[in-house]
């Protein structure tokens, strides 16, 4: 509004204009306020974040005072050695590590091969049911994921895939190491299984998503010069939506690293670091998860730092994706 | 409609909240082993006289921080607290309920009891020094057995436990290499096997994997028809997981001359001992907070040991002998300060 138009109201009505102006007022007061709740919640995500830093921290501290760095780079986890227990995390991080990256390894083909067949290939009729049921996936509780892990899952592999892999690559060098035996139902292979399966519906509805966005148009243009199906996905369709969906993956790692209860479940939870994927190891949140109820002392601080330890390599992951996006998208630029 | 509906909420909120007002209030935390007893104990309690008794099964390590913490009436610990530590704490104990460790296998063709071992064998199968169901230690103690060449999986808890904290003890009280390397405690350093969460995920592990041993609660094993091992007791004799067998672990201990009932039951004299048996331990104020509370508690314990033997017995748990619950009521008399 001009200020010659507010002068003609002015004059025309002034008691009109008071009015006017008093509403404007309070309507300013209505968008201050607006402004200072959206500011205090955006704050007190903060401050809520910094409260859980500061007390993982304090809690954490008689570990850090008594273990130091050795604590990252200890592979003892003995609670009840006397006089004092020895304890170290290198056991739960690589567990926490190996177990996402294998979900990962696993599910990032699965769920992308899922998305282009519902964007690209599906027929309409069946797009529905497969999405709802990829959505329907993200909905059952973790515990679920664990005790399906434990009595049906476990077992069954253990008694048929295991064995048969084992054989295998019982003569390859390397390979003969990663799938040693003996089998057994609880193990690190199970639970990036079943992180795989948990973390699947995240990626698929992301990339579905962001593949749905691509223009038409583009893709009818590589259709029209003679691109196969494979050639329009892997020219056009995945380097348009790169950024959106290492945005799914990374998504589905966070979850992956964090994910406690099916896992406490089905990794078998042993601290001793073995090569064989076959074998029982822990995450850093299956161990919280397990021990914390009955612990104390050094023993209760080491698990506060292990969780600890979690945020940041969670946050380290996060950082890293982030750094990745920015250089793609640069790249893109040139 | 609205509005009422919001009053009637209120209405019952306070119409709930004032029986719960009136009532004494014992709350305890603690164990996870005497939950199942504590809670069926109370709710008999609460039709008996109208008390109720709000039990947290929260482990036995939190129980002893919360009585310490003066929040709760009682603590229910597996594992007793040295007499130290009591004075420390100014803290009073004694043990209320027992319960016995059995070892569980999955062997094919060999049912409940028969297969026999002994401590140093069975700790040497958990130290993964014995690796295969056909080695010469436990041949010799089943001749008649016919045993597989077969490798042994280890199933144990991977959560912090009493019922480990009891296990491990027997272990280290039978076998010096245990003690010295891996010793007793709620959670320990494993040197083999697979973890499963509680009672339940050892027994689920042990029923699914073939050439599997583990130990759970007697009530687990029995329940699920386990096949459970014969131990061979402190005085040499063979014996099975009976409640006869518990109990005579319990009458065999010295709690007369044991200071704060000090007593792990584990490797008792006794020619019918069950060598891993395991009490739950009360642990309440000398001089408490509330005196009121604890005299209801104490009144709920003496109800306990007075007509609640056969619930415990129905739900596998083994009650103390008449003998010690007359020294525990001693006990309270001249030990508690309730005005």
């Amino acid at each position: 509004m001009s200020s010659s138009e507010i002068a003609n109201t002015a004059t025309v009505d002034k008691n009109g204009s008071l009015a006017r102006a008093r509403v404007l007022r309070s309507m300013r007061w209505g968008d201050v306020l607006f402004e200072s709740l959206t500011r205090t919640a955006a704050i007190s995500v903060l401050v809520l974040l910094g409260g859980i830093i500061i007390s993982l921290f304090i809690g954490a501290w008689p570990a850090i005072k008594t273990y130091g760095f050795d604590f990252l780079t200890t592979q003892r986890w003995a609670p009840s050695l006397k006089p004092q227990p020895v304890l170290g995390a290198l056991g739960p991080i690589y567990g926490t590590l190996v177990s996402s990256l294998l979900a990962m390894v696993i599910a990032v083909p699965v769920g992308l091969g899922i998305s282009i067949f519902l964007t690209e290939l599906c027929p309409h009729a069946l797009r529905r049911p497969i999405s709802i049921a990829i959505e329907l996936l993200a909905g059952i509780p973790s515990i679920i994921y664990g005790m399906w892990g434990f009595f049906v899952l476990g077992p069954f592999l253990a008694e048929h895939f295991q064995p048969a892999v084992i054989d295998f690559f019982a003569d390859v060098p390397v390979l003969n190491v990663i799938f040693a035996g003996p089998a057994s139902n609880l193990s690190l292979f199970n639970a990036a299984l079943i992180l795989a399966i948990m973390v699947l519906p995240f990626i698929t509805a992301i990339s579905r998503d962001v593949f749905a966005t691509v223009p038409v148009v583009l893709k009818e243009a590589a259709y029209g010069a003679g691109c196969t199906t494979w050639e329009v996905v892997w020219n056009v369709v995945i380097p348009y939506t790169r950024v959106g969906v290492i945005g799914g993956v990374m998504l589905g790692l966070g979850r992956a690293l964090g994910e406690t209860m099916a896992v406490a479940f089905v990794i078998g939870n042993a601290f001793k670091i073995k090569a064989s994927l076959f074998a029982p190891a822990t995450t850093i949140s299956a161990a919280i998860a397990s021990e914390f109820a009955e612990s104390d002392g050094l023993h209760q601080s080491s698990l506060i730092l292990l969780g600890l330890l979690l945020f940041v390599l969670t946050f380290m992951v996060l950082t890293a994706a982030r750094l990745m996006l920015m250089r793609l998208e640069r790249n893109q630029g040139k | 409609m609205k509005l009422s509906s919001v009053l009637a909420a209120i209405g019952l909120m306070l119409g709930l909240a004032v029986p719960v007002a009136h009532a004494a209030d014992i709350s305890g935390a603690g164990s996870t082993f005497a939950f199942p007893i504590f809670s069926k104990w109370a709710d008999l309690y609460k039709k008996e006289t109208g008390n109720g008794l709000n039990y947290q099964s929260i482990g036995s390590g939190a129980g002893i921080k919360q009585i310490q913490a003066k929040t709760v009436t009682f603590g229910a610990s597996d594992a007793p607290l040295t007499t130290e530590e009591l004075k420390k704490a100014g803290l009073v104990q004694w043990p209320m309920v027992m319960g016995g460790i059995v070892p569980v296998v999955n062997l094919e063709g060999i049912k409940p009891g028969e297969l026999v071992l002994d401590g140093p064998t069975l700790a040497n199968i958990f130290l993964g020094t014995i690796k295969k169901w056909d080695d010469a230690a436990i041949k010799k103690l089943n001749p008649s057995l016919t045993l597989p060449a077969t490798a042994i999986t280890v199933v144990r808890r991977s959560d912090g436990s009493g019922t480990t904290f009891n296990f491990t003890d027997y272990l280290s009280k039978v076998s010096a290499t245990w003690k010295a390397d891996v010793g007793a405690g709620a959670s320990i350093e494993w040197p083999v096997g697979v973890g499963a969460k509680g009672n339940d995920g050892v027994a689920g592990n042990v029923g699914q994997t073939k050439n599997a041993i583990g130990y759970v609660e007697y009530a687990y094993a029995k329940q699920n028809k386990m096949t459970y091992v014969n131990l061979i007791n402190k005085a040499g004799k063979t014996v099975s997981p009976t409640i006869a067998a518990f109990q005579s672990a319990a009458a065999n201990a010295d709690w007369a001359n044991s200071p704060g009932y000090y007593q792990i039951l584990t490797e008792q004299a006794g020619e019918q001992s069950w060598p891993i048996t395991a009490a739950t331990f009360i642990l309440m104020h000398v001089t408490p907070k509330d005196a009121d509370a604890s005299a209801e508690a104490v009144k709920f314990f003496t109800w306990a040991f007075k007509s609640g033997d056969k619930t415990a017995e129905e739900l596998d748990y083994i009650p103390m002998p008449a003998s010690v619950v007359s020294l525990i009521e001693k006990t309270w008399a001249t030990e508690l300060k309730l005005k």
